[in-house]
């Protein structure tokens, strides 16, 4: 487990990079979690996980790629440019989510 | 009374060697089957490489060319008859209708997981950064040009050329 620092909480966060505490999130924790991906959120990103949060309080589950791009209306060829290398879990893991676990 | 075991050498006698456990980078996915339920496998190994950033290429060869002929990849079916695992007995599994109703029954199961009809799984794969290629070979045997392929074919190759394309990369076979 290790833990980032944000300006003022430290958020920990498992093997893989996921939050541990969903509830500790907020948008600067997902600024951090993008920043140590690598990424730098545009609007569109954060379109993205605004909707894989709202998905999640509706579903109880992080959305899958397939999700994102049906219901989400997020072109498969966009969501693999905004998050690139493994789109659906990075998306969940900027989102406090849980690592999605559809395989569409 | 009491055994002392003694080597005769100092070479340990477990020279398990360490499992290099770096990440796939490629993955390539040989599909010869054309039946419904053997389409989905590689497809969805496919998509699940490029969800992981791994690089997939598919090589459609045999029966597998029906997953992306225009004419057959909306009608792949799935028969009892010779798939022990679906439990049925010929007899029964090859009464007229049967097919049909496998089929029918798969598809309903595939819809109801929002699992995607394989037309559009060959999309999102292309859209994905998958690459799929037909085999010339298996292309040449069925007569099939290129514009018999739906269009996220990328090329018509050799199996050399596959080998090629796959260089360091796992191969699966399907």
């Amino acid at each position: 487990m290790q833990a980032l620092n944000t300006e003022a909480k430290t958020i920990n966060v498992d093997g893989e990079g996921y939050l541990v505490d969903p509830s500790q999130w907020d948008r600067d924790v997902a600024a951090e979690l993008a920043r140590s991906a690598g990424l730098e959120l545009s609007d569109r990103h954060w379109e993205v996980i605004e909707f894989c949060r709202k998905d999640w309080e509706a579903t109880g589950q992080a959305p899958g790629l397939r999700r994102i791009t049906k219901v989400g209306g997020v072109p498969t060829k966009e969501i693999y440019k905004l998050f690139p290398g493994g789109p659906g879990k990075l998306a969940a893991k900027i989102a406090g989510l849980h690592k999605p676990t559809s395989c569409v | 009374m009491a055994a002392h075991i003694v080597p005769i050498t100092d070479t340990p006698i477990d020279e398990t060697p360490e499992i290099d456990l770096a990440p796939i980078k490629k993955v390539s996915i040989i599909c010869s089957k054309g039946a419904l339920d053997m389409a989905y496998p590689g497809l969805i190994l496919a998509n699940a490489a490029r969800m992981s950033g791994i690089e997939a290429t598919l090589f459609f060869t045999f029966w597998g060319l029906d997953v992306v002929t225009n004419k057959k990849i909306d009608n792949l079916k799935l028969s009892p008859v010779g798939n022990p695992s679906m439990g049925m007995p010929t007899v029964l599994g090859s009464l007229p209708g049967m097919s049909w109703l496998a089929t029918k029954m798969m598809k309903r199961t595939i819809d109801k997981l929002d699992i995607p009809p394989v037309r559009e799984m060959i999309e999102t794969l292309d859209d994905a950064g998958a690459e799929l290629y037909a085999c010339r070979l298996a292309a040449d045997m069925m007569n099939l040009k290129r514009e018999d392929f739906v269009p996220q074919v990328k090329d018509i190759i050799t199996a050399m050329d596959f080998f090629d394309k796959s260089k360091g990369a796992s191969i699966i076979f399907i």
